[in-house]
């Protein structure tokens, strides 16, 4: 079950990208930036065991999740701290790129 | 380089080669995609070898040579020191390259790069032609400023397990075989050097062993540089708290030479030390095979390279990765992000294999963890993306830190990032 929330501010950080970043949404580009994440999180996203799986997540529940550890909503031992190196238009096509990968 | 000496050899061998790359015609080789060469199997290489093979979706072919049988970790193998690893535990096979990715290996070395032919001559003799060549050749050693070391027998007895393998091991005896109440006295280079925070963690794992086994031993770190280069508040935290009369701590000692025999390390500015275990951590810049092929541009010490696709700045269709990098700003060496390099030149060498652009905007990370002791963990993280007009990478503004203390869980997930860039960079 999606909260009606969630869904819109993915929406609302999708549509802030549209514009600008543009070039950002280069599927090429957003698979290079996906492959730094692959360092803690497994190629593609398929994890070893201890760290989060994000091959085919929820794209609204990671973006949420990366937007709280950004704005310090949530508690992080690192992402909160990574996370704040990406504008939320290039986490959005991030989560977008692991949610599109089979599980 | 003997150019005609060269070119002799490479003929030679392409007639009598086994490995069906006729030197030459690397553009009309095996595969449409084109051929790349990757020299050395580290977290750069290996990653570049997988990702290049996986994103041209098999079209290009990709040759890995790596002289040693598997790869084994530098990040966790201070733990080997601190007793609590294994040698087992940081060591991985490269068969999955190969079984998984159809990365074709070979184990030898390159002892040649001959960029205008674009190929590459291995000890073993024969040569490699490439469209494409990658080159992660890890650090070596500049020997000639410890003159001590170069006599015969010295480097045996005075280590540096600054490359993760028998030298690991050999410092483990050494450290086993020292009689309680000794001093392993550790000397560390002036910056840039390979792992930044690595010195500092060796401390605590030698420390952490002394603790346990011979508590009237001593850590004497001796730090070329003025303070502690990476998290520094978190590792003075560790030794005041955890290792209080066991480790101490002197900057500003320059090593200048090492005796040997008599277990000496002698300082540009104080007074000699002896110890009973000595580990030198050498001066070090871009291995040889870079450094001989003229690839080290700044200083003769690392290699200049284009962010967009890690080119090198001296020699086109040659991609240089990781440590041997003169570094963008705030960027360290660590093998997190030669594994990030080798990712941007691997979507570079696919991009441009088949016309296309190199990605316009590379954005990646760091994460380094540092073990304080068996179980507890410090980190440090930093995001680096490409500013186009200053064509570096840049740290990103409000992003990355530090660990606010050590703790067991982040010890997990120092674990479990370990297991995860294994995999990512093997299999």
């Amino acid at each position: 079950m999606k909260p009606l929330l969630l869904s819109g501010l993915a929406t609302a950080a999708l549509a802030l990208g549209a514009g600008a970043a543009q070039a950002q949404t280069d599927p090429l580009q957003v698979r290079g930036w996906a492959a730094a994440c692959a360092n803690c999180h497994g190629t593609n996203g398929h994890a070893q065991t201890g760290n989060e799986p994000l091959a085919g997540g929820n794209k609204d529940e990671m973006l949420k999740k990366l937007l709280d550890f950004k704005r310090g909503a949530k508690p992080a031992t690192i992402m909160h701290q990574l996370s704040k190196g990406y504008s939320d238009e290039q986490l959005a096509a991030i989560v977008s790129w692991f949610a599109a990968q089979k599980k | 380089m003997d150019r005609r000496q060269f070119i002799r050899a490479g003929s030679a061998a392409s007639a009598a080669s086994v490995l069906g790359l006729a030197a030459g015609c690397a553009s009309t080789g095996a595969g449409a995609g084109g051929q790349v060469v990757v020299i050395g199997g580290g977290y750069g290489g290996a990653t570049a070898a997988k990702y290049i093979r996986m994103w041209s979706e098999g079209r290009v072919q990709v040759t890995l040579v790596e002289p040693n049988d598997s790869f084994v970790s530098c990040p966790i193998s201070n733990l080997v020191l601190g007793g609590s690893k294994q040698m087992a535990d940081i060591t991985t096979s490269y068969d999955n390259l190969g079984k998984r990715h159809g990365v074709k290996i070979i184990k030898d070395r390159v002892v040649a790069i001959d960029a205008d032919k674009r190929q590459v001559r291995l000890a073993g003799g024969s040569t490699l032609a490439y469209d494409r060549l990658v080159v992660s050749p890890g650090v070596d050693f500049m020997w000639d400023s410890l003159p001590g070391l170069k006599k015969p027998g010295a480097q045996d007895k005075v280590l540096h397990a600054w490359k993760a393998g028998p030298q690991t091991v050999a410092l483990r005896k050494q450290l086993e075989a020292m009689p309680d109440g000794g001093v392993y006295a550790l000397s560390i280079p002036l910056a840039p050097y390979r792992c930044p925070p690595g010195p500092y963690e060796r401390a605590c794992q030698v420390a952490h062993y002394f603790s346990q086994a011979k508590p009237k031993s001593k850590v004497l770190i001796l730090d070329a540089n003025d303070d502690v280069t990476s998290k520094g508040p978190l590792f003075k935290k560790a030794w005041a708290d955890r290792y209080k009369g066991i480790i101490e701590y002197r900057p500003k000692h320059a090593l200048t030479d090492v005796d040997a025999a008599t277990g000496t390390l002698k300082f540009e500015f104080n007074d000699d030390i002896k110890a009973q275990v000595l580990n030198v951590i050498p001066p070090m810049r871009a291995g040889d095979v870079a450094h001989n092929a003229g690839l080290t541009t700044a200083n003769k010490r690392w290699c200049d390279v284009d962010w967009l696709t890690m080119e090198s700045k001296a020699a086109k269709n040659v991609h240089i990765l990781g440590d041997a990098l003169q570094i963008a700003p705030a960027m360290p060496k660590s093998g997190h992000m030669a594994n990030q390099h080798g990712k941007v030149a691997a979507a570079a060498i696919v991009a441009l294999l088949s016309g296309r652009q190199p990605n316009a905007l590379p954005i990646y990370n760091n994460t380094c963890y540092s073990f304080v002791s068996d179980t507890d963990v410090v980190h440090v993280a930093s995001v680096h993306a490409y500013d186009a007009e200053k064509k570096t990478m840049l740290p990103v503004a409000g992003s990355g830190g530090v660990s606010s203390a050590a703790s067991e869980l982040e010890g997990r997930y120092a674990m479990a990032w370990a297991r995860n860039i294994w995999a990512d960079t093997l299999a």
